[in-house]
């Protein structure tokens, strides 16, 4: 029983091909404005991945801010239900989950059978997503995918005095002009948004095992950033991409979908005529 | 004659004001610079040049403002709250309630029929509702600040921008532009999501007539009527003085009083 999840995010797109729950295939892109052209694409390198053909899937579940304006999805999932049941599938034992995303962050809580009884989402700050540690990866002229690697080589501490990005935008600017070395200050940065995501979290009530998901979760200065803010070890996903975390429960999701069907062939996808009208936000360069 | 002197230094600008016997003398408005310090001296020396004094001839010079703690030349430092508070009140005696818009912060502040502080709100924490939020679309849309406020006249159907954040709300005027809205519509808009800010901030101090609003952002028409709008009363315009010097008037009055109490 093959199906596919895909998780439309607000900067990257992602999918995952399962067979009986087992993962087939993955694919991540940098998604373009067009949710079902980032869909399409995601779909067929996930599938290449996986030696399989549109065919072979009988159900696709979506997910993610595009979730809604993909044609040939059956069913569209919330993004906390799917970030939730992917990480209770790779670690049973999680409670909290954490997702640092590109535009958003979330923190879940988890019962022992992984069902969601609380949770917080941040989309409405950009401080604490993914797009602060861009906005100032570009100040800095780095790479947003090096900072952790380059945090580790921090010598010396510095703090951020400010959460907000475009105030902490001119701070990162400042400090590099009164001469602080560039390790040190991604490292106050992740500190600094790292105290953001705790804040978020301990207002849901933090519980073992804490799982990190998402983008963000690929960087290992904010990974220990938030280890040392929430003062309990994280855990990564085991042996997964954390960032693809969204798209395996999508296809969790599929797979149930799939099992309550009678039919043997895919689930006959409904000719959608959904246009992109803009909810998603994206910026390129300002 | 006894010149006395106030200097607000603020984020983004830096103001002095050169009194003499409760009366104004000079002012001076400019861009902040990297250093306080220097800022100080560049605004305070543009104000001493317009009253065609030195800095010999003042008597007592008050700092204030964001940087005031790097400023060599002053005689005492003084809270920004209580200079615009003090400043508001010399511009609008009556004033009740201050709303203070800066280039990094939003203040409102409620005072009593003597001018003391009964309750007082701040934001610094976020750039959204202060004049960086405004900095920030007027460099998108391509006009200067004060062109930006002047939209808002020329508006029939502003946009509503549907987040807070300064970082979200660039990504939703790039849509708008690029869906092709009227730059008029579009900067409508800015300026009322800027007005709904300060009205939440407003509110929660209560706000009490007469209502003054003072920084840069007061130049800003489109914000004020909205504001008006939102608040449901008339906020009270003033001549005396640029509202965007209130901070370094009330320097300037401290330091008069400071002489006054000396003599």
């Amino acid at each position: 029983m093959i199906v596919a999840g895909c998780d439309i995010g607000s900067l990257s797109a992602k999918a995952v091909i399962m067979d009986n729950n087992k993962i087939m295939g993955t694919g991540i892109i940098r998604a373009g404005t067009n949710p079902f052209e980032s869909a399409d694409e995601v779909m067929k390198i996930a599938l290449n991945d996986s030696d399989l053909g549109m065919d072979d899937i009988k159900v696709i579940v979506t997910t993610g801010y595009g979730k809604e304006m993909v044609p040939f999805a059956n069913a569209a999932e919330s993004e906390i239900v799917c970030h939730a049941r992917g990480a209770f599938w790779n670690q049973p034992g999680v409670r909290t989950v954490i997702d640092i995303g590109g535009q958003d962050a979330k923190a879940m809580r988890l019962d022992e059978n992984g069902k969601v009884i609380r949770y917080l989402y941040n989309d409405k700050c950009a401080s604490g997503t993914g797009r602060f540690l861009e906005v100032m990866a570009e100040a800095l002229e780095v790479k947003l995918e090096d900072m952790g690697k380059i945090s580790a080589r921090s010598k010396e501490k510095v703090v951020l005095s400010n959460q907000c990005v475009i105030f902490a935008e001119t701070e990162v600017v400042s400090l590099v002009n009164e001469g602080k070395e560039v390790p040190d200050i991604i490292k106050g940065l992740h500190k600094a948004m790292a105290g953001r995501i705790a804040a978020m979290a301990f207002s849901i009530g933090v519980e073992d095992d804490i799982v990190m998901t998402g983008g963000g979760a690929k960087n290992s200065g904010l990974f220990n950033a938030l280890s040392d803010s929430l003062r309990k070890p994280l855990k990564a996903m085991n042996g997964i991409d954390p960032q693809i975390n969204g798209a395996l429960g999508a296809a969790l999701a599929a797979t149930d979908i799939a099992k309550q069907s009678q039919f043997d062939g895919p689930i006959r996808r409904p000719n959608s005529t959904a246009q992109f009208d803009g909810p998603i936000r994206r910026i390129d360069k300002v | 004659m006894s010149f006395v002197a106030g200097c607000d230094v603020g984020s983004l600008t830096s103001k002095a004001v050169i009194m003499n016997n409760g009366r104004i003398v000079s002012s001076a408005l400019m861009r902040s610079k990297a250093k306080p310090q220097i800022s100080a001296e560049a605004v305070m020396g543009d104000a001493l040049k317009k009253a065609g004094i030195s800095m010999d001839d003042i008597n007592f010079c008050v700092g204030t403002g964001y940087g005031r703690k790097n400023i060599s030349f002053v005689d005492k430092t003084i809270s920004e709250i209580a200079c615009h508070g003090k400043g508001a009140r010399w511009l609008v005696p009556t004033a009740k309630t201050i709303i203070d818009i800066g280039g990094q912060d939003c203040k409102a502040v409620r005072l009593d029929q003597n001018g003391s502080v009964v309750k007082f709100v701040a934001n610094d924490k976020c750039a959204s509702g202060t004049g960086r939020f405004l900095e920030v679309m007027a460099r998108l849309l391509q006009v200067t600040i004060d062109e930006l406020g002047k939209l808002s006249k020329k508006s029939n159907s502003p946009i509503t921008l549907s987040s807070t954040c300064t970082v979200w709300a660039q990504a939703d005027i790039i849509k708008y532009l690029n869906s092709g809205h009227k730059l008029e519509d579009i900067g409508a808009g800015v300026n009322s999501a800027m007005a709904k800010r300060a009205a939440i901030l407003a509110n929660s101090v209560g706000v009490e007539q007469d209502i003054i609003m003072t920084g840069g952002v007061a130049k800003n028409e489109g914000v004020v009527h909205d504001l008006e709008k939102l608040l449901g009363r008339k906020i009270k315009r003033t001549r005396k003085a640029d509202p965007q010097t209130a901070g370094a008037i009330g320097a300037a009055l401290f330091a008069t009083e400071s002489i006054n109490g000396r003599s």
